[in-house]
């Protein structure tokens, strides 16, 4: 598998040590930098603080675009990082698999973004900040074409605008 | 509408884009325009696939200009599958004896049932081109035009001459007078770079339509003048937008609050339809190009797209998945409730009805493969044409015959490129681009 978006790695570790943090609702007590040498790489409130703090995707099975569980608590993340940073807005790009014709992934596409941005918002998260793009299948993540590639491109991306 | 289209004569519409040309006509008596109707008799059908025609197209006579418009000629008929031009080592006459009478008997002798044989004469800083059909058997002319047209149009001029053949020994309307749209790719497949591009149908001519810089998507030919809607994502924007290729005009198409995309005109060139998506939910709108006006023509909470209308308007083919996955549906052009039509084994997505009306091609994926395949309007005689790890998005040829696809093949280094076949499902070939390409859209005939 090729992963092109660096940040994706950590992010996805990341993600899964927040579902606890944001389970025993204390995100705010989330690093912003300083407080480790990898912390101090990025400014606060940037992307990469972002896909460090939060998690920037949340993954979809095949042909659908319901949240699953995993993605709803980096959404829960993301909300309670946007918290923090009331200044940042988000685009949230809406990606699809190869394995779709071109128009129809471009709505799926929009539909698992909205999905994405619906959870972020029934979480308290002010609609104006979010805003959605899909791309379908034209910008994928992993460039392969085997299962793992296209899971990795089945995806709601939070964009730090 | 589109029965007009189609019955509006040959030579009328021959007549028109000749002036558009800047073409003098004069089909010259001494031509003894049109003989017999033999049109048919060389056409050998055989489970539903034609016999290729045997036929002569040596050089016109008038040195190189000669020779160059003969090799266009004989390289259309041949790749429409449906010609199997003779190889030169075996002409009896030399192009200047075969002005002089053809030698009927050795042509036959060669193996050719048919015969062209024509001329170019410098004329005034144009070219007088001139032009004769045999058929070998009967030692009939079947056809003969003469015309003046600009030096510079050479390439034309051979395309509506190999047009004018084909619709004579076939009885279809030729296609190779016609231009090719497309998306142009290059780079890794996570920044590809996506231009527009078009070309003669036969990959001469190619030029590319915008820089790069934004994503581009589904161009597609408007029936009526030189315009092309397509989706672009200027501004992170991604929207439809109109093309004039004369001009290079650019605009965005109406004032939608969310993404557009999917555009097609429809056969009369006065609207576009297309999909909005916005809040999760995809319908499809049309829009009126002379008033800007639009109006929404579904209104399920599914995912509706990929518009196309009948050739005579009056009805629209799309894609839908509101009965659970990506299937094929007929509503009024004036919008409603859908009915579908694809019942088989699979997902179906991409229609696009034929501009003679007796077919809709689409996209299908099953088993992890993607086709190319036609069925009948009401979903009936569903074939398969091609098949592979991703062939998508079919255009028809504007004759009904041929269909353009492309075809991606799997990896991270997988090229995409543009395929046609015959709609028999015979003839499959490559259509060269300089780059890899996606998307196409068929012209119809040029003006």
């Amino acid at each position: 598998m090729r992963f092109t978006h660096p940040g994706y790695k950590i992010a996805s570790l990341v993600a899964a040590l927040f579902v606890v943090a944001a389970c025993s609702s204390t995100p705010e007590s989330a690093p912003t930098g300083g407080s480790t040498g990898a912390a101090s790489a990025y400014a606060p409130g940037s992307q990469e603080d972002l896909a460090a703090n939060a998690g920037d995707s949340v993954f979809f099975d095949l042909d659908q675009y319901n949240l699953k569980p995993e993605g709803q608590s980096t959404l829960q993340a993301q909300a309670a990082w946007l918290a923090k940073y009331p200044a940042v807005t988000l685009t949230i790009e809406g990606h699809c698999d190869e394995r779709g014709t071109r128009e129809y992934n471009l709505a799926l596409g929009e539909r698992r973004a909205n999905a994405a941005r619906a959870y972020l918002i029934s979480l308290g998260v002010d609609a104006n900040r979010l805003q959605v793009i899909s791309y379908g299948k034209d910008r994928p993540f992993a460039v392969g074409s085997d299962e793992g590639a296209w899971a990795q491109n089945r995806r709601g991306f939070s964009r730090v605008n | 509408m589109t029965r007009k289209f189609f019955s509006l004569s040959r030579e009328g519409r021959r007549a028109a884009r000749a002036l558009a040309l800047g073409l003098a006509l004069s089909l010259g008596g001494a031509l003894a325009l049109n003989g017999p109707a033999l049109a048919q008799s060389s056409v050998v059908v055989q489970d539903g696939r034609r016999e290729a025609i045997p036929i002569a197209v040596p050089n016109f006579a008038g040195g190189d200009l000669g020779r160059q418009i003969a090799e266009v000629i004989s390289a259309d008929l041949e790749r429409s599958g449906l010609f199997k031009p003779i190889p030169a080592g075996t002409f009896p006459q030399s192009p200047d004896q075969l002005q002089a009478q053809p030698a009927f008997p050795s042509w036959r002798g060669a193996g050719a049932d048919a015969l062209v044989a024509g001329k170019v004469v410098p004329q005034g800083g144009k070219t007088a081109f001139e032009f004769r059909l045999w058929e070998l058997n009967s030692e009939q002319q079947m056809t003969g035009t003469a015309f003046t047209a600009d030096t510079a149009n050479w390439r034309r001029v051979a395309h509506i001459i190999a047009d004018t053949i084909y619709n004579k020994l076939t009885g279809d309307t030729g296609y190779f007078d016609t231009r090719v749209v497309y998306v142009s790719e290059s780079g890794p497949k996570n920044r590809r770079v996506k231009r527009l591009a078009i070309m003669d149908q036969d990959g001469a001519n190619h030029r590319f339509l915008t820089s790069g810089k934004d994503l581009v998507l589904t161009p597609r030919f408007s029936p009526r003048d030189q315009t092309i809607t397509y989706m672009s994502y200027f501004n992170d924007k991604p929207r439809v937008y109109l093309f004039n290729i004369d001009t290079g005009q650019q605009e965005v198409l109406g004032d939608f609050p969310g993404m557009t995309f999917a555009p097609r005109f429809s056969p009369d060139g006065n609207r576009v339809v297309m999909s909005m998506a916005r809040d999760g939910n995809t319908d499809i709108y049309g829009i009126d190009l002379r008033t800007r006006k639009f109006n929404r023509l579904t209104t399920s909470p599914a995912i509706d797209t990929s518009p196309s209308f009948s050739p005579d308007g009056s009805q629209i083919v799309y894609n839908s998945d509101q009965g659970g996955s990506q299937q094929l549906y007929v509503m009024s052009a004036g919008g409603g409730g859908g009915k579908r039509i694809s019942f088989g084994d699979g997902r179906y997505a991409t229609p696009v009805w034929s501009p003679r009306g007796d077919y809709i091609a689409f996209t299908k994926m099953k088993g992890g493969r993607f086709m190319i395949g036609v069925m009948k309007p009401d979903g009936s005689g569903e074939r398969i044409l091609t098949e592979s790890f991703l062939d998508e998005g079919p255009t028809w040829a504007p004759n009904g015959r041929v269909i353009a696809f492309f075809r991606q093949s799997p990896g991270a280094s997988g090229s995409v490129k543009l395929y046609s076949v015959d709609v028999t499902g015979f003839n499959e070939r490559l259509m060269p681009t300089p780059l890899d390409g996606s998307d196409p859209a068929w012209s119809p005939l040029n003006p």
